[in-house]
């Protein structure tokens, strides 16, 4: 746009919906102001607007979401991290604190791990007191805290003033260096150092008192309470590229995580990953899926290629493409499911009489047991067959990629996408012996590490949404690692309520897995999200913690006149995960739930469920 | 945002209730509420977590790995083969690393879940055993010596010990209704207790009954204690009372100390129970509240003075003490293997090695298997019947009771296969180490204790060798932090931890418990630790008089400062 006549552009303000007289003024203030006065004037009406628009108070919002969280006068208030063992540095952080507080300064005191991490690379003022615990280590509540500064992800932050306090103890070697690779990685990730670092030893006030007083000396002016300054993030061009990547053509996600989130005592191995969509303009919605393209286990390749005494090199053509026999292995066939098809084949190569007979009508169950229980391997080790290596590319399915429900909410996470996968690992006995078998794909995600790159691309799943009005209840029925989407849905409210007035929603969880102690997945994030009043209830289905097994479908029965009070509220209703027994399982319970709380007949509570679902009230994402 | 201080928590608790009930019924944690993690102490427990995967999980996006220990109210240690044989079936079945026994002569379970927590409190109850006020700011176990001799004084000091533990119960039903599932009644978390009243003691306090010439209570590092008196008849004529022990201290805090128990004087046996009271209570009215790490009794009697103290105690309980009798103790180590007592009937005193019995397997073929040779002995001891007992000593070593000649021999048959015969094969260092649990289930440790004993005496026996010092008798205890359960501070040597491989090393105790050892070298690794000892054993070895002990040793030469050694008055400074 060309430079304009101040005058010509406020003439538009003719139509605004400001009376005269403010016109007046605003058109008086403008003529003496030049380009860059104007946009300011611009920006600081807009923070002016967003001050008024109802979200939550700013100086008392501790949450979430950093766009929500621009807001000025938010930014010009003090933060106080402290991480303590003992209780040291918490009584020095509360005593500065409380001297911000007694000037009426704006100020906000934070243990360590209930700091956000991401609001990090917007916050402005910070100052950390910190003790360094036995050798060198942080205080267990500043772990998390002092991994992400010192990590690879910290963001740059030239916008941050900081300060920092180490506590510590000058009789060990290590004394205060937890406080001192802070204060040296905040300076080096752009920072600027308030006052200087000091260490205190057990003699703490000697220490922390002229330290606070200095800090409470730099800092008093900068945190005067002033009009908000409007920020460039409300001016800021907020559109993604359309996203360009497909099942065809998949984005390659960076893997920033992949940890094993139960317990030492668990027998299951369920992974949590986060991979990074940065740059790639991928916008997911809770309740989508992520799709992955994966490769097969080396190993099983080879084992496949030996058991048929072919040659993995050969190159073999097929479709009018041409690679070798292990490529074709490795990336293009499905290599582990058994299907009819390939059973059919294989017990003609072999000849096999007992295959044959399995294949007859009468006997799907013996079939339907050996395809649950047997991979391609084993079928191949247990019937010796004469295969070509075309026919066996021929023969086996194309490899598809995998769908995982996404369990992180963009809002929250910023450009990444997390998934909860439960690796699939087992021994298989056969004659020959015992042998390590895994299911593909879980697999092969549970093995990349860190910095591996995974092709992925987004796979809509408009039929389980959140409910468009945010006043609305959620109940969230997800046992074992069918609680993935709800960890996405509670992040997703959460920020909106941060953001949005009226976004009263309730958040009903229902979760359950075998053992307590091992298994309760994302337990800490759980607590949390209760403490925090961004998960209303949690129910708990641990099926071996006690002598008789419970599951899912008996806590929802158990809290049966709850659940049908929230469903006559206008609840939205959600299930996710196994569908061959849970979720059928939990729909008799629904139904059971709607008849005996309902006063209705079973043929009336069907009808009930049905017209739930038909309202998009009760969605599925089974598998 | 000031912390919930445990004053508050115990003057709101309901005696002893709090939200027990709510927190044991909340499945989203393996915790408790964090004010019910104090009070579930009183019912015997503490809440802990495994910290070795403290982190791990924390990065698995789980809670710590919480678990609970479990303490039992076994004055003097004393149980039955039959008791043995349940509280081995609750190890075994809701406990994790076996039965431990503690240096109060209590067995601990460790790595109990919340969610059996209740069937195992029921369990050991059933055993005819409860927990009740093993652990929180009230009269702990009481420790009683396990003198293997002297026979019919034992049993005499073990009744009067029982007795006391059971009047200085707190009043509360709280244990009954939270663990028994025993009804509310009228006036349920309203109970009136003369005793400890509504906030209980500032601090826990412990008691121990000795028997002279044997020290093996530690009796001078106790609250309370009673030394017994025995006449030329060979009956207890009374006690000695000492009072003001006490071990624990904060590192770089010079206000705390741990202390030598001073001796008041003497009173006769019936007025056991009216002296016991009156300290007690003293304690309760007079002691510090403000301020918890100066609240124990020995801050209490520095701070107001012993006479005032011991007037205090007279006036309350109405007996004056008489000028103590003249006592002396020999050794605070136990008597390992067979003794005869008074009455001819035998005693076996066994090494546990820092108190864990438990049964291990290794791929070596290392395996030990203590948990199983003492449930065999256990069942064949409870089938012959008799007045067979096990005691639980206070140097965590176990002693088998009551034995008739003719059992002497399949004992020690098993005894030998089971590997549970470390009072013949280890060396006199091995047999005498103290350790207290530290890692990885204590959550004040500092330091690793008993994990880290065994190979740390391997290390000194070597050094030791190498000086012609292996047949040394060293006092040695390692504590996980400066707390002192392991009672450190009378040791010849011992480590107390201040950081994961880092102790402070303290030298110059004696074998009598008598005197306070002092730091020699502050926050040092292993190596420091063998270094500095190697040299001093090198000196030791070259310069000792006749027999000389390597603590006296240390304070004679002024290896360490013996004038803050000798700053307690020895009790034989007061015989009459």
């Amino acid at each position: 746009m060309s430079p304009a006549n101040p005058a010509t552009l406020l003439s538009t303000l003719a139509q605004s919906p400001l009376s005269s007289e403010p016109y007046a003024q605003i058109a008086r203030l403008a003529e003496g102001l030049d380009r860059d006065g104007l946009w300011w004037l611009s920006g600081y009406a807009a923070g002016l607007a967003r001050a008024q628009g109802g979200a939550a108070a700013p100086i008392t919002a501790t949450s979430a979401n950093s766009d929500a969280s621009s807001d000025s006068l938010e930014r010009t208030r003090l933060t106080v991290v402290y991480g303590s063992q003992t209780g040291n540095a918490r009584r020095v952080a509360e005593a500065l604190v409380a001297t911000f507080e007694a000037d009426g300064l704006p100020v906000r005191l934070l243990r360590a791990d209930a700091y956000q991490t991401r609001e990090l690379k917007d916050e402005r003022f910070l100052a950390i007191v910190i003790s360094t615990q036995g050798d060198g280590d942080p205080p267990d509540d500043a772990r998390a805290l002092v991994e992400f500064i010192e990590g690879k992800r910290a963001p740059q932050l030239p916008q941050l003033r900081f300060a920092v306090l180490g506590l510590g103890d000058s009789s060990y070697p290590q004394f205060c260096v937890i406080g001192q690779r802070i204060d040296a990685r905040l300076e080096a990730l752009g920072a600027q150092r308030w006052v200087a670092r000091a260490d205190a030893d057990l003699d703490i006030d000697t220490v922390a008192g002229p330290w606070s007083v200095q800090l409470f000396a730099e800092a008093k002016d900068a945190l005067k309470p002033r009009p908000p300054l409007a920020t460039v993030t409300a001016l800021r061009p907020h559109a993604h590229a359309p996203a360009a990547w497909t099942r065809e053509r998949p984005f390659a996600a960076e893997v920033l995580a992949n940890l094993r989130i139960t317990g030492r005592g668990s027998d299951r191995d369920v992974r949590h990953l986060e991979l990074s969509l940065e740059g790639a303009g991928l916008d997911y919605e809770p309740g989508d899926a992520l799709g992955v393209w994966i490769e097969n286990p080396p190993a099983l390749v080879h084992a496949i290629a030996d058991a048929l005494d072919l040659d993995a090199d050969a190159a073999v053509s097929h479709g009018g493409e041409s690679l070798p026999l292990r490529d074709w292995l490795g990336r293009k066939r499905e290599i582990t499911r058994l299907s009819r098809p390939f059973i059919a084949t294989h017990a003609a190569h072999a000849g096999s009489d007992r295959l044959n007979r399995l294949l007859a009508p009468d006997q799907r169950d013996a079939l339907t047991a050996l395809m649950g229980q047997s991979q391609i391997i084993d079928l191949l080790q247990a019937h010796v067959g004469a295969w070509t290596a075309e026919a066996l590319v021929e023969a086996l399915r194309p490899l598809q990629p995998r769908l995982y429900s996404i369990a992180s909410s963009r809002k929250v996470v910023g450009e990444e996408a997390h998934l909860t996968v439960a690796h699939v690992e087992y021994l298989y006995s056969s004659p020959h012996g015992n042998a390590q078998r895994w299911g593909a794909a879980s697999h092969h995600l549970a093995t990349r590490e860190e910095g591996a790159s995974l092709p992925v691309f987004i796979e809509r799943n408009e039929r389980f949404r959140l409910p468009a009005d945010l006043a609305r209840d959620v109940i969230m029925i997800g046992p074992g690692t069918g609680v993935a989407p709800f960890r996405g849905f509670v992040q997703e409210r959460s920020a909106m309520r941060s953001m949005t007035a009226g976004a009263s929603g309730r958040n009903w969880l229902l979760f359950g897995n075998p053992h307590a102690r091992h298994d309760f997945l994302y337990q800490l994030e759980w607590q949390e999200a209760l403490k925090r009043g961004e998960l209303q209830r949690l129910d708990l289905a641990f099926s071996r913690d006690q002598g008789h097994k419970v599951y899912v479908q008996h806590t929802l029965r158990e809290h049966g006149k709850a659940l049908f009070d929230w469903l006559e509220s206008g609840a939205h209703l959600y299930v996710c995960g196994d569908a061959t027994r849970m979720a059928k399982d939990v729909h008799a319970a629904l139904l059971e739930v709607i008849a005996q709380h309902g006063g209705k007949s079973a043929e009336d509570a069907s009808e009930y469920l049905n017209g739930l679902q038909s309202q998009g009230r009760y969605a599925r994402d089974v598998y | 945002m000031s912390a919930h201080s445990v004053e508050d928590i115990k003057q709101q608790s309901g005696r002893l209730r709090g939200t027990l009930q709510e927190s044991l019924a909340n499945q989203i944690t393996g915790a408790l509420a964090d004010d019910d993690q104090t009070l579930i102490k009183y019912h015997g427990s503490y809440q802990q977590d495994d910290r070795d995967v403290r982190d791990e999980r924390r990065r698995q996006k789980l809670e710590p790995d919480v678990s609970f220990m479990i303490r039992t109210r076994t004055p003097g240690g004393v149980i039955t083969p039959a008791q043995w044989l349940k509280l081995d079936a609750i190890a075994t079945t809701y406990a994790e690393r076996g039965l431990r026994i503690t240096t109060r002569q209590a067995f601990q379970f460790h790595g109990v879940i919340k969610g059996e927590l209740k069937a195992t409190m029921q369990a050991i109850n059933a055993a005819l055993i409860d927990t009740f006020a093993a652990c929180g700011d009230v009269n702990r176990n009481i420790a009683v010596a396990s003198n293997p001799y002297l026979s019919n004084v034992h049993a005499a000091v073990q009744a009067q010990a029982e007795a006391l533990s059971k009047h200085l119960l707190p009043n509360s039903r709280a244990y009954y209704e939270i663990w028994l599932d025993e009804e509310k009644v009228a006036g349920s978390g309203e109970e009136a207790d003369p005793i400890y009243g509504a906030t209980y003691l500032p601090r826990k306090f412990k008691i121990a009954f000795a028997v002279p010439p044997s020290n093996d209570v530690d009796v001078f590092a106790q609250d309370l204690g009673f030394i017994a008196v025995i006449g030329a008849d060979g009956a207890l004529l009374g006690y000695n009372v000492s009072i003001g022990g006490g071990m624990g201290a904060t590192h770089g805090d010079a206000e705390t100390y741990p202390r030598i128990a001073d001796v008041v004087g003497f009173i006769a046996p019936d007025q056991v129970i009216a002296v016991a009271e009156a300290v007690v209570t003293t304690q309760r009215d007079w002691g510090n509240r403000a301020v918890r790490k100066r609240a124990r009794l020995k801050y209490t009697i520095d701070e107001h003075g012993l006479e005032n103290f011991a007037a205090e105690v007279e006036r309350r309980s109405g007996v004056a003490f008489a000028p103590a009798h003249a006592f002396e103790f020999v050794h605070n180590a136990d008597a390992f293997g067979w003794h005869q007592g008074d009455d001819g009937r035998w005693h076996l005193t066994l090494r546990i090695l820092a108190g864990r019995i438990w049964d291990r397997f290794s791929d070596s073929g290392d395996d030990v298997r203590h948990l199983t040779g003492m449930r065999d002995i256990a069942k064949m001891l409870d089938a012959a019947g008799g007045a067979t007992e096990f005691r639980l000593t206070a140097n965590q070593n176990l002693l088998i009771a009551n034995l008739d000649d003719a059992q002497r021999e399949v004992i020690d048959a098993l005894v030998a296969e089971y590997g549970l015969d470390l009072h013949r094969a280890a060396s006199p260092l091995r047999k005498a180490a103290l350790a207290c649990v530290a890692l990885p289930t204590c959550g004040l440790a500092m330091a690793e204790a008993e994990r880290y004993m065994p190979a740390f005496i391997d290390r000194l026996e070597e050094r030791l060798a190498k000086h012609g010092l292996g047949d040394s008798d060293l006092h040695l205890r390692i504590s996980g932090c400066p707390n002192g359960c392991s009672r450190p501070y009378l040791a010849e040597v011992a480590l107390v931890g201040k950081a994961p491989g880092r102790y402070n090393l303290m030298l110059g105790g004696d074998h009598q418990g008598q005197r306070l050892n002092t730091l020699y070298r502050e926050n040092i690794d292993e190596n420091a630790i063998l270094d500095t000892l190697d040299t001093l054993f090198g000196q030791y070895a070259a310069e000792r008089a006749d027999r000389e002990r390597f603590g006296d040793f240390a304070v004679r030469r002024g290896i360490v400062n013996s004038s803050i050694v000798s700053s307690k008055a020895l009790p034989l400074e007061l015989i009459a």
